[in-house]
Parts: C-alpha cells; structure tokens; sequence
C-alpha cells in the first residue's frame, strides 16, 4: 500500500472515530457551571403557605436537595418515587421548586393536586411562577436535581428524571460522604 | 411575459407564506433608548436557547427562551451592560450559551482550525501544482494513438 492510500484512509479513520465518539455525547447534557460554586440564592413564596418565603440561607449546615418539577411535566411523575424513596432513605430534606406551575388559586391548583395524588416527599414546596427562580438555577428543562453540602456549596446536578440506580448508586453515596464534611 | 408574470407572483407569494409561517411571535419592549433596544436585539442573536438548542434566543419560541429573553430585557432595563448579561448567562449555563465562544485554549482549535486547514490545504495545493509542472504529462506515442482510434472507431452497441 502507498502513501496515495493510507493519508487518506488515516484521515477517514481519524474522523470516523471522532464523529463515533460524538454519538456517545448528549448534547442535552450541559454540565453545570455551578457544581463547585455556594447555591444561587432564592426566597420564594411556600406552595402551601404563600405568605411565607424559604430561602437558600435556610438550609445553612445541612446537606440538602433541590429537585426542580412541574405537574405538566411527565418524567418529574416518572421521578417522583424514586425521589421519595431517596428522601425517606438517608432523610434528607428536599425543598421541590414547583416550576412554571399553576400551584396558586390564580391559576387553578394542579401542583397541589399532583402532590395530593403523588404524595409529598419535600421539605418544603416553594414556587416559582415567572420561571426567574429557574433561570437563576440555570435550568434547562425540569426534572432537574442538585446536592448542596453544609456550606452550602452546590456539589451535583443531576438533569433528567432520577432513576433508581442513580439514586441507590450516585446520590445516596454522595449524601452519606457529604455528611461526613465538616459544617 | 404574462405567464412569468404568473409565476414569479406566486413564487414571491410562497415566499411570503414560509416566511410567515417561520416568524416567532416576539415579547413587545419598549426601551429607555436606541442603545439598549441594540443591545437586546444584539444579545438575543447571540445567545443560544439552551432548550432547543440550534436556535438564538431571538428565533426560538420555547418558553426557556422566552424567559431567557425577559431575563435579558430586565437586565438591560436595568442598566445592565452587555457584559453583565453574558456573565449572567454564562455563569448559569457556561460558554455553551454564547454562539460566540470566548478565544480560550479550549475553543483554539475552533478558532484557528478553518484558517490551518486553509493554509494546510494552500501548501498542498501548490506543491502538487509545481510538482506537475516539472513532470509533463507522457505525450502519446503513435501506436498509442492507433488504438484509442481504434477503439473509437469500433462499431459497439
């Protein structure tokens, strides 16, 4: 064989690979610039209580979960017993971030309904109606979960509905280490 | 004539439909100036909707955008400047939101590719075009020209 045939073959090769490499990629996946960096903060009315706010700062020295969802969205419905499970499991508090929702009388109370059916594994329910809360969050689409840690450093993102090995496998793992950190 | 008439009518009819058919309803803002209304409409053509993601704020009309765009606006409005907005952004979703990646080590290669492969492909060229120019190409010998007449001429379905 000459150099005629194998520049380009090399050539071929290279970029076969690399386009098969891109395959395995999800372009939906967009790593958080967060994880690393202390939880942007929110104070947001209470979905049960509208007259009362929670806020970041309220989680200060506990390991906690954020789980954004939404009762039009349909893999939060698929989630939302393994978050459950998770929550009863290393019993930590997860404050759900009812996104773009119609949770308040205004606009009818299907956040209130989806809970009532579903159950309500969440420390406290907080809604954000205009979708800012979101934004400020970074989200992309919900369901979309973070792990913050005593300090209140955001230390995971998971984007998409949490699966049961996930949960069993990354998060719980991860919130027994946590844990373990000093406050 | 009267029949191109026709057609180009429709033509630019057909044109007008699809254009319709793609235009994004679009919040309506007013601004305090000419200069904020430029940099909105610059800063939506520039970030990415990171829902769908082969479209600029400006052309998506997913809700993400929406928001994103609103968040932009209220920025500016503000008095924020261009570059609080795309660290705002940037700081939320990383430089994967700007359609205009910053010049770093990671995105060299995105940068300066097209010119190398330009200049890779220049020099290539040149050295096969010089290389061809020192060996001319084999002049047909007579017996050579006999048979390709030949074979021309053969009567072949």
């Amino acid at each position: 064989m000459n150099m005629k045939f194998t520049i380009p073959l090399i050539v071929f090769a290279a970029l076969a690979g690399l386009m098969l490499f891109g395959l395995t990629n999800d372009p939906k996946l967009i790593p958080s610039p967060f994880v690393g960096k202390p939880a942007p903060q929110f104070t947001l009315p209470r979905l049960y209580k509208p007259e009362e706010t929670v806020s970041v700062s309220d989680m200060k020295g506990k390991v906690w979960m954020f789980n954004l969802w939404a009762s039009w969205c349909v893999s939060c419905r698929a989630e939302h017993k393994v978050v459950t499970r998770l929550s009863k499991k290393e019993k930590i508090p997860v404050i759900g971030l009812n996104y773009k929702d119609f949770g308040t009388e205004e606009y009818g109370n299907e956040a209130l309904k989806w809970l009532e059916v579903l159950g309500n594994p969440y420390y406290a329910v907080v809604v954000d109606k205009d979708g800012m809360a979101g934004i400020d969050w970074g989200v992309v689409g919900v369901p979309e979960t973070f792990v913050m840690d005593k300090k209140g450093i955001v230390r995971y993102k998971f984007t998409g509905p949490i699966y049961q090995k996930a949960a069993d496998e990354i998060l719980s793992p991860l919130i027994e280490k946590l844990r373990k950190e000093e406050g | 004539m009267k029949f191109l008439a026709t057609r180009l009518l429709l033509i630019l009819g057909f044109c007008f439909f699809t254009l319709q058919a793609n235009a994004v309803k679009i919040e309506f803002h007013t601004f305090e100036n000419k200069q904020q209304e430029q940099l909105y409409l610059q800063l939506i053509a520039e970030l990415r909707c990171v829902k769908c993601q082969n479209q600029n704020l400006a052309e998506s009309n997913a809700e993400l955008a929406k928001d994103m765009r609103e968040k932009a606006y209220d920025m500016i409005i503000k008095g924020g400047s261009r570059q609080d907005v795309v660290k705002y952004m940037t700081d939320r979703y990383g430089n994967f939101v700007l359609y205009k990646p910053p010049f770093i080590a990671k995105t060299l290669l995105l940068w300066v590719g097209p010119a190398v492969f330009l200049i890779l492909s220049l020099f290539f060229l040149i050295k096969l075009i010089k290389k061809q120019q020192k060996e001319p190409i084999e002049m047909l010998s007579d017996t050579d020209r006999d048979s390709v007449r030949e074979l021309l001429n053969s009567k072949k379905d």
